[in-house]
């Protein structure tokens, strides 16, 4: 890892909003004062459809365009991925995995083959349905996210969530997902 | 008063925001707020026309929006606008500009300064989407001027200089960027204040308009064998003095945004040994690869171009001459012939009795990725001697 770069990569099926995830973390970092980049990988757009979302969170001009081999940080939003797609490939010993699973790191650290980074679940799928009352994990993630790596404040990835939802989905919808996100921030183990 | 189209604050001062290619051409677009956008809405187009529709939309900005039936028809619309003496510009990608193609020649013929985003994106067969440069390099003999952008802040500015060129000039302008690289790829941008920037732009006066009453003209008469050469050739010249234009409206956008546009940009060149020739966001990813190799020692650089047409020969000659070794990089082919860049500064240094080794690299065709190490595979092979004076970059051979 270069100083001062973190390189994170979303695992999850099209529509379920790992693109958004990364977005998110972006646009947060941006905030604090940070250079970022969020794109996911371009193919056919299909729900359903296994995809990657990246980001690059920097202390000075990212100039590298080409997509994460070797991240720091991969969140896998369904976990049902990893039956057929290795989410560790880049990744080194000093790296974070974090799962939405309800299964505990130890179980799904013997599904996974020569891992031996950082490993994290946490049931964001769950969360999501309690707080929502939808199958959205992406946002909790998020909370995840900020409590293992510290790359930005969870504060400000509740602002990014409140200016982008508060207008489209309500006050109502958007403090449960804002509660959520401090749901999984807890959860995660 | 003009506003932010998410959400409806007056831009006073610049800003740094989370932007696509996408989203800062169509902020440019916002700024400049041209009389006329005529656009095709549905694939290839990108979401420069459909950002800057909910401009339209939301009245922030008074442009005219034309939503057409083709591409053709688009460029078509654009070249009718600007005749009758409006501020046009228009946004396409891919096989929308190959289908715009005669209207394009069309449009530099006349010497319509219309400005168009270009995302730059691969034609079929077989059918593709992704980033290469075929697209504009189709255009490339057509008569316009061509800037291209690493990144989302350089589509942002060079889309500013491009309509101050292009007006100056009466020649069209294409500000190309990156397939999904760019157009979607979200990264800091900095927008500067809505006032400084229509000062800067200006208003478009444009001598020939159809709509004078008082001062009637012909657009787009026959001529044949008897004046169109000596029309044609009139071209020619003004190109050149897009070169000496570009960099001195760049020193006055320079003014606003502290920074430099120079004809092509020299990174790491001074020392250089081997040194890579790319546009647009692969320009990028080499600098991250050439301070890789900066700090084992290597002496690596790179020269990334802004202007591609009018081709800054000498400029571009000058800068390289004394490098031993040279790598161009081009993002599309020729088929049968040299790939375009590659060409070009092969052609110039002609001039300059290049004796060092150059050599070609075609990559990314049809959004093949080029990663960081793929650019540090080139450069060793360039300073080891094993790079093909024909070479591909990430081709699978078997």
């Amino acid at each position: 890892m270069e100083k001062g770069l973190l390189e994170i990569r979303i695992h999850g099926r099209g529509g379920q909003g790992a693109k958004t995830a990364s977005q998110f973390i972006a646009e947060s970092a941006l905030g604090e004062g940070k250079h970022i980049q969020s794109f996911p990988e371009y193919g056919p757009e299909r729900a359903g459809a296994p995809m990657k979302a990246y980001a690059r969170i920097s202390d000075k001009a990212i100039s590298n365009y080409a997509p994460v081999i070797s991240p720091d940080v991969v969140m896998v939003i369904d976990p049902t991925l990893m039956v057929s797609i290795d989410v560790t490939e880049g990744m080194s010993d000093k790296g974070i995995l974090i799962v939405n699973t309800p299964k505990s790191a130890d179980d799904i650290r013997k599904e996974l083959k020569n891992y031996k980074g950082k490993l994290y679940t946490v049931d964001a799928t769950k969360i999501s349905i309690d707080t929502v009352g939808k199958n959205l994990p992406n946002t909790p993630m998020l909370g995840a996210f900020v409590k293992l790596t510290n790359a930005i404040p969870l504060d400000a990835v509740k602002k990014s969530c409140k200016d982008k939802f508060l207008k489209k989905l309500g006050e109502e919808k958007t403090n449960a997902t804002i509660n959520g996100i401090d749901m999984a921030y807890e959860a995660v183990k | 008063m003009y506003k932010d189209g998410r959400g409806g604050k007056v831009h006073k001062m610049s800003k740094t925001t989370a932007m696509t290619g996408a989203e800062s051409a169509a902020e440019a677009m916002r700024q400049i707020n041209p009389d006329v956008v005529a656009a095709y809405p549905i694939t290839p187009q990108t979401a420069i026309a459909q950002n800057f529709a909910n401009y339209v939309a939301n009245g922030i900005v008074d442009t005219e929006l034309v939503r057409v039936e083709s591409e053709h028809s688009a460029m078509s619309c654009c070249v009718g606008a600007s005749a009758a003496g409006a501020r046009v510009m228009t946004a396409t990608s891919s096989a929308g500009l190959a289908l715009m193609w005669e209207i394009v020649g069309v449009a530099a013929g006349l010497r319509l300064p219309i400005v168009m985003e270009v995302v730059n994106r691969a034609l079929s067969a077989p059918i593709n989407i992704h980033c290469d440069h075929s697209d504009s390099m189709g255009t490339r003999d057509l008569g316009w001027i061509q800037i291209f952008s690493e990144n989302a802040q350089e589509v942002y500015e060079h889309t500013l200089i491009a309509v101050r060129l292009a007006e100056k000039l009466l020649i069209p302008a294409m500000v190309c960027q990156d397939g999904f690289i760019t157009s979607h790829g979200v990264e800091n941008v900095e927008i500067f204040d809505d006032e400084g920037v229509k000062k800067f732009v200006g208003e478009h006066k444009y001598p020939y308009g159809l709509l004078d009453i008082k001062k009637p003209v012909t657009h787009g008469p026959l001529q044949l064998q008897d004046y169109y050469f000596e029309t044609r050739s009139q071209q020619i010249p003004v190109m050149e003095e897009a070169k000496k234009e570009f960099v001195k409206i760049g020193e006055e956008l320079g003014k606003i945004t502290k920074k430099k546009y120079p004809l092509f940009d020299e990174y790491e060149m001074k020392d250089a040994e081997a040194v890579i020739v790319v546009m647009n966001s692969t320009a990028g990813t080499t600098k991250t690869a050439i301070d890789a190799m900066r700090k084992e020692g290597k002496k690596v650089g790179l020269l990334k171009l802004r202007l591609f047409r009018p081709f800054p020969y000498k400029e571009v000659s000058d800068a390289l001459k004394h490098v031993k070794k040279i790598a161009v990089l081009d993002r599309s082919v020729s088929f049968g012939a040299n790939p375009p860049l590659y060409s070009e500064v092969k052609n110039g240094l002609y001039d300059v009795k290049y004796t060092g080794k150059l050599h070609s690299c075609v990559f990314g065709l049809g959004g093949r990725n080029i990663f960081v190490e793929d650019i540090i595979g080139v450069f060793n092979r360039l300073l080891d001697g094993k790079l093909k004076d024909h070479d591909y970059i990430g081709l699978r051979e078997e």
